[in-house]
């Protein structure tokens, strides 16, 4: 895992390093003249070999860095410094930090959501298999599945908020300061996410429960005598459910890197929000650190999801 | 062994129920409807087991012993399957009585072993969990006294280190292992009926025996009535009392073990049993497999199932055996045979075709 951070952080870095564009002449706009975009150039240490610009950043991580030392006004970035946007005159990682909790309470909400609504329906829909209650579900599925993001956002943010005026125009506020605006804001944007990925949770669910209650061990429960009840429950989901949990994690991770689309749609200022703006204002340092802190956010879940696999199957602890 | 009754079963009263066989079935037929027409995977199956016999059914893939034996045991889905017919069980009724009933019976009176223990296991659970659930399910008990009850019954079954091996879980343990859990998974609350669905066919050969051994001694102490489903001939003879040869969704024959072995009279039945190798005599130049493959059970042939396998149909007149389905009658008695040649002259076609076997080449 340390391999891959290590790897990935090298690989980002070494990729903007040959893309066309300078940032130190983006720092300055129409004022550009030689003489400040050597200057700036010198500030932002990209006068420097790559691989001194990468052992500055990697110990900036863990170390906390100074950039333009010999500045009149050298910038102090502490530990865990992600570097430093000019553009902004603000540190990497307090961008970050500010826009972080809105997407955590994006993703996190509409998984709570999806999870819910994922599996009840593909169980439900796998346990009618064939009728008119699999087949109403799947349909809804279906459609939910192929509606792209920004539509469905738009028809919401369309009939909800300008139509019918169930709730007011989205601006965020933390939970602590105002928690019932807070719920105002987030509550499109979370059934848009939610109904998105339930839409594939139905589905995968529904299979999974259909290929576990054909297998063996659930016919030997049934032989047993138990009720149905317990089949379904104790035998079939329990073995059914748990590859779900890769998914799961995964999913939840690719989201906490933010939701770009929704984000944008609802005006949420979060970190999909962030890079999208990163990338517009060519804000080189910014989009390495969400890049880095984005990746690493999945192959840590990626840990995370191995070692609850080894917790939920005994086949896969080792002994 | 009584498969056919003068009296129609259904019109019989209850109480005549005590002139019944153990486990009786007639005319049990089974069928899935599916997207391309109906699979009849049983058709007018009846037998019958007294208390405390082995009764093994042989046949290949695809010919209907294993559905027959989840019939009698209450796993046909009653929603997408069409049964008919009548199961009855010590003077009880299977196929009609309500779910709940069933799975009163299920696991209590009625037990089953199956083909692949590993994937018969849930690999989830450990093997102690997994046999004291089928004890809590049936009889109200605590889980330290379930615990003990199932330790016993490993020790018995012949797991060694059973105080270790009881909170194992299946991966851990080999194949053989495995089906001894089974086993004790099956008896733990001492069946009537035990049916073992190929309980050895996902075994080494060496573990086979030790398997069939372990039954047949359990079947002794316990006083359980035994159906032994196979494909394999060759396991039959040493523990059956009577066979019943399935071929096509039919029965072709059904009879004592000793009779089926020494007088075999449905070509089919022959078939199988020269393509069976035999330690006693002396081993022809290469085995005689049956030609062709089975019916599928979509499109079943119009007369007899076997004919376009058979080697011998030419010889019954106005070729009746591609137009005619024949019935299950009565050879011998206790030796049923569902064949069109004449009995005189399939009992030759026997004597021949085990002349030529015991002679070893033509």
């Amino acid at each position: 895992m340390l391999l891959l951070l290590f790897l990935l952080s090298v690989s980002v870095f070494l990729l903007f390093a040959i893309l066309p564009g300078d940032p130190a002449r983006l720092t300055c706009g129409k004022a550009c003249t030689p003489a400040i975009i050597e200057a700036n150039r010198h500030r932002l240490g990209l006068d420097k070999p790559p691989l001194t610009q990468y052992v500055e950043f990697v110990s900036g991580i863990f170390a906390g860095r100074t950039f333009s030392e010999d500045s009149p006004e050298p910038i102090k970035c502490d530990a865990p410094c992600l570097g430093y946007s000019f553009n902004r005159q603000e540190q990497v990682m307090s961008l970050i930090a500010r826009s972080a909790p809105v997407t955590f309470f994006l993703a996190v909400g509409a998984f709570v959501i999806w999870m819910f609504f994922g599996l009840a329906l593909g169980i439900i829909a796998a346990l009618n298999r064939g009728r008119w209650g699999d087949r109403l579900i799947m349909g809804i599925s279906l459609v939910g599945y192929s509606m792209p993001a920004f539509f469905l956002g738009l028809l919401l943010v369309f009939f909800v908020i300008i139509k019918w005026q169930f709730l007011p125009f989205p601006a965020y506020v933390a939970p602590w300061e105002n928690p019932f605006q807070f719920f105002q804001t987030m509550l499109l944007p979370w059934i848009l996410l939610a109904t998105l990925y339930a839409a594939y949770y139905i589905r995968l669910t529904r299979n999974q429960v259909l290929e576990v209650l054909g297998d063996d061990y659930v016919r030997t429960a049934r032989a047993k005598g138990l009720p149905e009840r317990t089949v379904v429950v104790k035998h079939a989901l329990r073995a059914g459910l748990t590859p779900i949990v890769t998914s799961a994690g995964l999913d939840l991770a690719g989201l906490l890197g933010g939701a770009i689309i929704s984000e944008n749609i609802f005006s949420l200022p979060g970190l999909g929000a962030l890079a999208i703006s990163s990338i517009i204002d060519s804000d080189l340092p910014l989009i390495t650190g969400i890049t880095i802190l984005t990746a690493a956010i999945i192959i840590f879940a990626n840990l995370v999801v191995d070692l609850l696999y080894a917790v939920v199957d005994p086949r896969v602890r080792v002994t | 062994m009584t498969a056919t009754s003068e009296v129609p079963l259904s019109d019989m009263p209850i109480a005549g129920a005590l002139d019944r066989p153990f486990l009786s079935v007639s005319d049990l037929s089974v069928a899935f409807p599916t997207e391309d027409g109906l699979v009849q995977a049983v058709e007018g199956v009846s037998l019958s087991i007294e208390k405390g016999k082995t009764l093994a059914i042989v046949g290949e893939s695809g010919s209907g012993k294993s559905v027959t034996a989840q019939a009698i045991m209450g796993l046909v889905n009653r929603k997408s399957a069409k049964v008919s017919g009548e199961i009855w069980l010590d003077g009880q009724e299977l196929l009609h009585l309500p779910q709940g009933e069933v799975q009163e019976l299920m696991g209590m009176e009625i037990a089953m072993i199956f083909q692949d223990p590993m994937s018969s296991l849930h690999p989830f659970y450990r093997i102690g969990d997994q046999i004291v659930e089928a004890i809590r399910v049936h009889r109200p008990m605590g889980k330290a006294a379930a615990r003990r009850e199932v330790l016993e019954m490993l020790h018995h079954v012949g797991i060694p280190a059973a105080e270790r091996r009881i909170d194992a879980y299946p991966h851990q343990l080999s194949g053989g292992m495995r089906q001894r859990v089974m086993i004790a998974m099956a008896l733990i609350n001492s069946p009537q009926l035990l049916i073992a669905d190929e309980p050895t066919t996902a075994l080494d050969v060496t573990v086979q025996a030790q398997i069939l051994e372990l039954i047949a001694r359990l079947q002794g102490e316990f006083g359980t009535t035994v159906i032994l489903i196979t494909h394999d001939l060759g396991i039959v003879a040493d523990v059956a009392d009577d066979v019943a040869v399935m071929y096509g969704g039919r029965i072709v024959e059904l009879a004592s073990t000793t009779t089926l072995y020494d007088y075999p009279e449905m070509p089919y039945t022959l078939g199988l049993l020269s393509s069976v190798p035999r330690m006693d005599q002396k081993l022809p130049e290469r085995l005689d497999p049956i030609r062709g493959n089975p019916p599928s059970p979509i499109r079943l042939p119009k007369g007899c199932v076997f004919q376009p396998r058979c080697d011998y149909w030419e010889r019954v007149p106005g070729e009746a055996c591609k137009t005619v389905r024949p019935e299950l009658l009565e050879s011998d008695p206790d030796h049923l045979v569902r064949c069109l040649l004449q009995v005189e002259e399939r009992k030759q076609i026997a004597r021949d075709v085990k002349q030529i076997l015991a002679g070893g080449s033509e």
